[in-house]
């Protein structure tokens, strides 16, 4: 579904991403594992259209995504639930929702998404009027990826959505991730809570200073020695 | 810092309070039947035994509701039925009492200043401070009471209507009693008075009730507020110097608005939007009449707006294609170029340094008055038996401009275009994200807003009768801006008194003008402090600015809470 080949981002002189090749399936939650600054939000970004790559190519359902502008990507069916999650903090969780879908012009289609996103996250539905900036990092998380999800995508690319959370709100988090790889989403999952997000996933790319050192499975990435050392803290 | 009377000297002192300050508003009140002042200068003559001024009565407005605020709860809450819980009615006599003793401050001063001396100041006047010095005194020691909630009286559809209309007439009476005074204290006095009426009202909660009628009523709402600045001509009587002062407003009110779309929805800084303006006032100047200008072509002035308001958003397409890929600071800073360059521009097309286009910094002079199918704007009519002078014709013009600016406004406001600038506003690279289109969103208001105001332009050239570049300068783009900023970013209201304020207060008083630049000043970093929103806050916006003190006032309430239900586990959670 998603083909990205010998990808090569820079920030100026300096390489973020250099030169990195991989897939993601049709209904895969694929994972995508680095520490800070191993390019891994760059890549993201670079898919959504939001940075120009240097070189290397990006295809999705066959045909080329790179240099196609950000609103553009979004109406093909690919959308991102940023890093740090950047609600519109001063508007309702509804509006929030409905910004979700701005390029989508099926009204009644919206209405029924937003429900569907209130079914998912109880508390947003108790909450719709309130500013996104009120709740707590969770429920934000939570508002984050329904709002990704209004668009009604064919890939859902989510950056480290853990980040600071508590264990019990990452848990949740990923318990949702989970039961949208049940109902058949495409997931591309950027991570640094490398056990969580390992075993959810079909694939594994290890990224390390902008290049792929590692890619398999999530159940074999798990019992990688190699992994474990580096990214869950075994001996 | 405030003063903080504490509780119990509220509930002790509630009854001489209260008497007291019946005391100073019946002082006030019998004050104005005494003279204020010794010579007949002096405001609008004060010098009478029994026979109170204009302004005298007026400013008794202040302590009769002052009076009937202290006097209404002695009835008995019984009687009073819902009322009593409905209305703020110690809280909004403090106000009165306060607002009351600025007016008398105000006026006192005035009469001392216009004679030459506080020996000029008679008894009334000494009275009415005395009154006022105790009721300001005295009244801050009563109980406070809870927010009004006056929103909730249910009143039938005829009665909001009423209210509506009842309003707006008061404000175009109001509006034109103001603008008839000439001299700078009358003026001060009649203003202060208007505001601290305006307070009371609020405080009251006469707006809120209003908001409501307005919601519901909405129709009526618009049309009675067009109704009645469409009859504001009548109750000037030829006065040309007032109606020339009102088309000032309107054209910078509506270059205001849609510099409003610019700052206020779309979050981009534009310091040289007066160009946008200027460049539709060189372009209807260049297709007049005038003999200054070697264009052959005179349009109809229908065809020369949409001229003018499409060469202003070709600019701004130009301007902004380029940078609008920068943000913040940077656009700041090239449409401050921007402004810049447009001026010396339009000094070079003087036919020596480029082509012959705008006769230099001398401009277009002499151009033409309009003329609709025979209708010349530069005559005088009488309708009624009102004279209707040249400037009216041009305020009705730009009604109506400003009229279709403001519908251009909200639909913008409310539309899918709308929300897509908010969010950019909020945050653009999550906007981005979300699949709006940020750069031609950006682009869009950009040339929408400079569109308009290359409209308000068009007419302006004919309204100023000569074009000329100096007109242009930084300085005015700032003026908008802070009409902007200071009424509301993002609403209709706000900037339409804001503009309103800015372009009135140099007009009538003179003094002023030469410190303009100064108090202006003052004022804009006085409102940052203490109300950063603007005097009509935007909803949204509101929120931006008070967010911190949200979070501070929900975890105060948290903590109280828990404190609650360690001190008194059995009387169950604690709710405010």
């Amino acid at each position: 579904m998603l083909e990205v080949k010998d990808l090569v981002v820079a920030y100026g002189r300096i390489q973020a991403v250099k030169g990195i090749s991989f897939t993601v399936e049709q209904g895969q939650v694929v994972t995508m594992l680095g520490t800070n600054g191993a390019g891994k939000s760059t890549t993201l970004r670079t898919i959504s259209g939001l940075l120009t790559p240097v070189s290397g190519e990006i295809w999705f359902e066959g045909k080329r995504l790179d240099g196609v502008p950000p609103h553009k990507i979004v109406e093909r069916g690919i959308a991102q639930s940023p890093e740090g999650r950047r609600l519109f903090r001063q508007m309702t969780v509804e509006e929030n929702l409905r910004l979700g879908a701005y390029t989508r012009k099926d009204t009644a289609g919206v209405k029924e998404d937003i429900d569907r996103v209130y079914d998912m996250f109880e508390v947003l539905g108790e909450r719709r009027n309130e500013k996104a900036g009120l709740f707590s990092g969770g429920e934000q998380q939570m508002l984050a990826i329904g709002r990704a999800l209004m668009s009604r995508p064919k890939l859902l690319m989510l950056d480290e959505p853990s980040m600071g959370l508590s264990p019990i709100m990452t848990q949740k988090v990923m318990a949702t991730i989970a039961d949208l790889q049940s109902q058949g989403t495409t997931i591309l999952l950027v991570e640094q809570n490398a056990q969580a997000a390992l075993s959810l996933a079909d694939r594994g790319y290890v990224l390390e200073v902008g290049r792929i050192t590692f890619s398999d499975t999530g159940k074999a990435l798990l019992g990688d020695d190699r992994v474990r050392k580096a990214y869950l803290g075994a001996d | 810092m405030r003063v903080v009377i504490p509780d119990e000297f509220k509930i002790r002192f509630r009854y001489p309070a209260r008497a007291l300050g019946l005391l100073g508003a019946v002082l006030m009140i019998v004050s104005i039947f005494l003279p204020w002042a010794y010579g007949h200068d002096a405001l609008d003559d004060m010098t009478f035994w029994g026979a109170p001024s204009p302004l005298q009565l007026f400013f008794v407005v202040l302590p009769v509701l002052l009076g009937l605020l202290l006097a209404i709860p002695l009835v008995g809450k019984q009687r009073l039925g819902a009322l009593a819980r409905m209305v703020a009615w110690n809280t909004t006599a403090k106000t009165a009492a306060l607002a009351s003793l600025v007016v008398v401050v105000i006026a006192t001063a005035s009469i001392a200043i216009e004679l030459g001396g506080l020996v000029n100041v008679d008894p009334g006047a000494w009275v009415a401070l005395l009154g006022g010095l105790v009721a300001a005194g005295s009244t801050p020691f009563l109980p406070d009471s809870p927010e009004p909630t006056l929103d909730r009286l249910k009143s039938p559809a005829w009665v909001q209507i009423l209210g509506i209309v009842a309003v707006m007439a008061a404000a175009l009476f109001l509006a034109a009693q103001a603008l008839s005074y000439n001299d700078a204290g009358s003026f001060i006095t009649f203003a202060a008075l208007l505001v601290g009426l305006v307070l009371v009202l609020r405080q009251f909660g006469v707006f809120d009730w209003l908001r409501v009628a307005g919601r519901s009523n909405n129709r009526v709402l618009v049309l009675s507020a067009f109704v009645v600045a469409f009859l504001f001509p009548f109750t000037q009587d030829g006065k040309d110097a007032n109606m020339s002062i009102a088309a000032q407003v309107l054209i910078f009110a509506s270059a205001a608005l849609g510099l409003n779309i610019v700052v206020g929805l779309a979050g981009l800084l534009d310091l040289g939007y007066i160009a946008f303006l200027g460049a539709g006032a060189f372009t209807a100047a260049v297709l007049s009449e005038s003999a200054y200008s070697h264009v052959n072509w005179h349009p109809p002035f229908i065809v020369t707006v949409i001229i003018a308001g499409t060469v202003s958003s070709v600019l701004g397409l130009i301007i902004g294609a380029p940078t609008l890929r920068v943000s913040g600071d940077y656009l700041a800073i090239v449409t401050l170029g921007f402004g810049e360059i447009f001026r010396l521009t339009m000094i070079n097309l003087d036919g020596n340094d480029g082509p012959y286009v705008t006769n230099g910094s001398n401009g277009i002079s002499n151009i033409p008055d309009l003329n609709f199918f025979g209708f010349d704007f530069g005559k005088a009519h009488t309708i009624l038996g009102v004279d209707i002078g040249r400037f009216a014709n041009y305020y009705w013009l730009m009604l109506l401009v400003i009229g279709l600016v403001i519908l251009v406004f909200t639909n913008l406001n409310h539309s899918r275009i709308g929300r897509g600038w908010v969010a950019i506003r909020e945050d653009e690279l999550a906007a981005e994200a979300m699949g709006v289109n940020t750069f031609a969103l950006k682009l869009l208001a950009f040339a929408g807003g400079a569109f308009l105001a290359g409209v308000a332009g068009a007419v302006k050239a004919h309204h100023d009768v000569s074009v000329t570049p100096d007109q242009y300068v930084f300085l005015e783009s700032a003026f908008l801006l802070a009409a902007v900023v200071l009424g509301g970013m993002g609403t209709v209201m706000g900037v339409l008194i804001g503009a309103t304020i800015l372009k009135l207060l140099p007009e009538k008083l003179r003094f002023f003008s030469d410190y303009r630049l100064l108090l202006f000043g003052l004022l804009l970093v006085v409102m940052m402090r203490f109300r950063p929103e603007g005097m009509i806050a935007e909803e949204r916006r509101q929120l931006e600015f008070h967010a911190e003190d949200e979070e501070l006032a929900e975890e105060v309430q948290e903590e109280l809470a828990l404190y609650h239900d360690h001190l008194h586990p059995e009387r169950g959670s604690f709710e405010l």
